[in-house]
């Protein structure tokens, strides 16, 4: 063993001393792969972060979401159509809900305004969520003026905002009273922006949602499983975009490596017919210049991934942020769990380290199988 | 084995410091994700629990960006659900699925 | 006794199979005895360099053998020539070879490399070598920078670094100028005095006249001439 660890310290000596001739053409090797792994890593760990986050949070959305439709786009439903979906067997409860889109021309921001359920939030009162509350700059106990939909100015205190943690669920949030919702809204009383329905149990969700297709024709029924798929693909189809843009220039930097890696320089054929004459054979060869390999495409690995790591995690992905952000002045900072899915990783070790390092090798085996008398010549 | 008087430069040494402070790091990465608290995550489950809520807020320049799941079918993508479209989310984020496959059977 | 060294119809051919095939080495009987110094001579082209690659085990015979210390190095398979080679012989090549862009020290450590010895060790070994062979104050220098005559003593300690008993050196001064010529005679006196067998290929009158000889042979195209 000791042995083995000292031989591998020799040939790291070798490897590291030979590769410092070209420092610069070797740093900037390692560097644009570990820039390149970093993007690849990012892309991975937000979306699977993200993925995982939606599908544990959104596991509480409701089971059942019914819009009416009318010239194929969402439109406002009647009170009626709520009474219609009472009674609906293994339907727990029926919930008329209000809620709609704000925009705010002192920021420029949207927000989503909710008349909540679960709680009761007194008239000329509101509860802001943290992207809100940033953009106004407003904190308890100030007045917020919202435009109503006939022009005049409608001033709400702020009662609560929500802590910085629920951003990505509830930023954009506004909830305030019934009342007042309607007033900036302008949406007539008697009808509501779409029904939740609760269901008792998760296989008589179809059925549910086929009994509200028979009673309500002109409706549209949202699954929960719908809800997750959405955010399961979320990602998946435009990552498949974005990775496709990686692989061109993942393409450039294979050109790059296999030049470095596989054309072996007259020199370097030199090189080794000389390690061969003083007594190197060809697995010593081999070995060296797999750690060559190795060494860089593993630090690139571990190295790419760390930082990938930390902007996804510690910085809330600002390269994503700002594709996400798009023109909207409302971006939640997106602080996500952290999480690593294993098989990822291990996809993005096989497709980085394995083929550079395998790349390095092919050359040396032609190299390395000549006699060493070679160099005599 | 007598410990070396002069001290020996051997070229391998300062990477071999520089790999292994980088796996510390990269084991130390792979260790807090194991660790990480879901805390943040299951307070908000509760928030969407409570309010009721459909989506996450990601985007909120339009609403079928904020609201994925709850865009009706001809909102989004305008033009063809395949369409690169002209909010940069729109990159990012495919057309809820079931607006691209058979809706529920009617 | 037979020699310590064994060479039995060596024939070596280039281009075997093609119009022009030719043989560099074309059957040579030697006997080598331990501790002598042998200088084999001949114009250019007369095989000398061959005759040194198939001794040392860097090339295989096409036909016949050659055997060292009673062993029939020419039918080793691979892995055992190479581990025979490092151990039975070090190597100083007219062009040099050492590795560009590595310290003397590094190059001179090479080909221990493999055998993985304590860094103590080695580090202290090649420091002695490099000394004695008043290289002590380069030791750090990277190799562009020597002059040949460093150059070459450089080459030297690595092909002692092994402690190997045979030294084979191919036309050793034909890069140097007569006084470098003689420092170089005074290493090979001394590699004698250690018991070492050395190997020199040489048509440098100074060498061919040089006392520290035993055995001078001759060759012309690829025979032995005298």
């Amino acid at each position: 063993m000791h042995h083995f660890l000292n031989r591998q310290r020799y040939l790291l000596d070798y490897t590291v001393a030979a590769l410092r001739r070209r420092r610069a053409k070797n740093l900037g090797l390692l560097t644009v792969y570990t820039a390149l792994v970093f993007l690849v890593a990012s892309v991975m760990l937000f979306s699977h972060a993200l993925k995982r986050e939606a599908a544990l949070m959104l596991e509480a959305a409701p089971e059942v979401v019914v819009q009416k439709v009318t010239a194929g786009r969402h439109d406002l439903l009647p009170a009626a159509h709520v009474e219609a979906l009472r009674g609906i067997r293994g339907v727990r409860k029926v919930e008329g809900r209000l809620w709609g889109y704000h925009f705010d021309p002192v920021v420029a921001a949207n927000y989503t305004l909710m008349v909540p359920s679960d709680r009761k939030v007194a008239a000329g009162t509101a509860i802001l969520g943290s992207g809100v509350a940033e953009a106004r700059g407003a904190a308890v106990g100030d007045l917020l003026s919202l435009r109503t939909s006939n022009g005049r100015a409608l001033p709400l205190r702020v009662v609560e905002v929500m802590p910085h943690e629920s951003a990505l669920v509830a930023a954009d949030l506004l909830l305030l009273s019934e009342r007042d919702f309607l007033a900036i809204s302008g949406m007539p009383a008697g009808f509501y922006t779409d029904v939740a329905l609760s269901v008792a149990h998760p296989r008589e969700v179809r059925t549910v949602a086929e009994k509200v297709l028979a009673r309500l024709p002109d409706s549209r029924p949202i699954l929960r499983e719908e809800i997750l798929r959405t955010y399961a693909a979320l990602f998946d189809w435009r990552e498949g975009l974005l990775l496709v843009l990686l692989v061109t220039s993942g393409l450039a930097f294979a050109m790059l490596a296999w030049e470095k890696a596989s054309g072996l320089s007259a020199d370097e054929r030199r090189e080794i017919g000389i390690l061969k004459a003083v007594g190197w054979d060809t697995g010593d060869v081999m070995r060296m210049k797999l750690l060559e390999g190795g060494l860089l495409s593993l630090l690139a690995f571990m190295l790419g991934f760390v930082l990938a790591y930390a902007h996804v995690f510690a910085f809330g992905a600002p390269l994503f942020a700002s594709a996400l952000r798009g023109w909207a002045v409302l971006y939640p900072e997106v602080r996500l769990t952290p999480a690593v899915d294993g098989l990822q990783l291990v996809g993005l070790f096989l497709l980085t380290v394995v083929p550079y390092t395998a790349a390095t090798l092919i050359p040396v085996w032609r190299a390395a199988v000549t006699d060493p008398d070679a160099v005599m010549r | 084995m007598t410990m070396p008087t002069a001290k020996s430069h051997r070229p391998g040494n300062p990477v071999l410091a520089l790999l292994t402070f980088v796996a510390l790091m990269f084991v130390g990465v792979l260790v807090h994700a194991a660790w990480a608290s879901d805390a943040t995550a299951l307070a908000n489950r509760e928030r969407v629990r409570a309010l009721g809520l459909t989506d996450l807020c990601l985007s909120t320049e339009a609403r079928y960006t904020r609201h994925l799941s709850q865009a009706d079918y001809h909102t989004p993508f305008q033009d063809h659900p395949v369409a690169l479209e002209h909010f940069p989310s729109g990159t990012l984020i495919a057309p809820p699925p079931h607006l691209r496959h058979a809706p529920l059977s009617q | 006794m037979s020699g310590f060294i064994e060479v039995r119809g060596v024939r070596k051919a280039y281009n075997e199979g093609q119009p022009n095939m030719f043989h560099a080495v074309d059957g040579i009987d030697l006997d080598l005895r331990q501790g002598e110094v042998t200088l084999f001579t001949g114009p250019s082209g007369s095989g000398k360099t061959t005759l040194l690659t198939l001794v040392g085990g860097l090339a295989r015979p096409t036909e016949g053998r050659v055997h060292v210390d009673g062993e029939a190095l020419s039918s080793l398979p691979e892995r055992f020539l190479t581990e025979r080679r490092r151990r039975l012989f070090g190597f100083v090549f007219q062009q040099f070879n050492l590795i560009r862009g590595l310290s003397v020290l590094d190059n001179v450590m090479l080909p221990a490399y493999p055998l993985a010895p304590s860094h103590q060790h080695l580090h202290a070994r090649a420091g002695t070598l490099l000394e004695s062979l008043g290289l002590a104050h380069r030791q750090n220098a990277r190799v562009e920078s020597l002059s040949g005559g460093e150059a070459q003593r450089t080459a030297i300690a690595r092909a002692l670094i092994n402690d190997p008993p045979v030294i084979i050196a191919d036309e050793p001064t034909a890069n140097l100028d007569s006084h470098l010529s003689e420092a170089f005679l005074a290493i090979v006196t001394r590699l004698k005095a250690e018991g070492r067998t050395v190997l020199l290929a040489s048509h440098d009158p100074l060498v061919i006249k040089a006392g520290v000889v035993d055995r001078r042979v001759s060759l012309r195209d690829g025979r032995v001439v005298g």
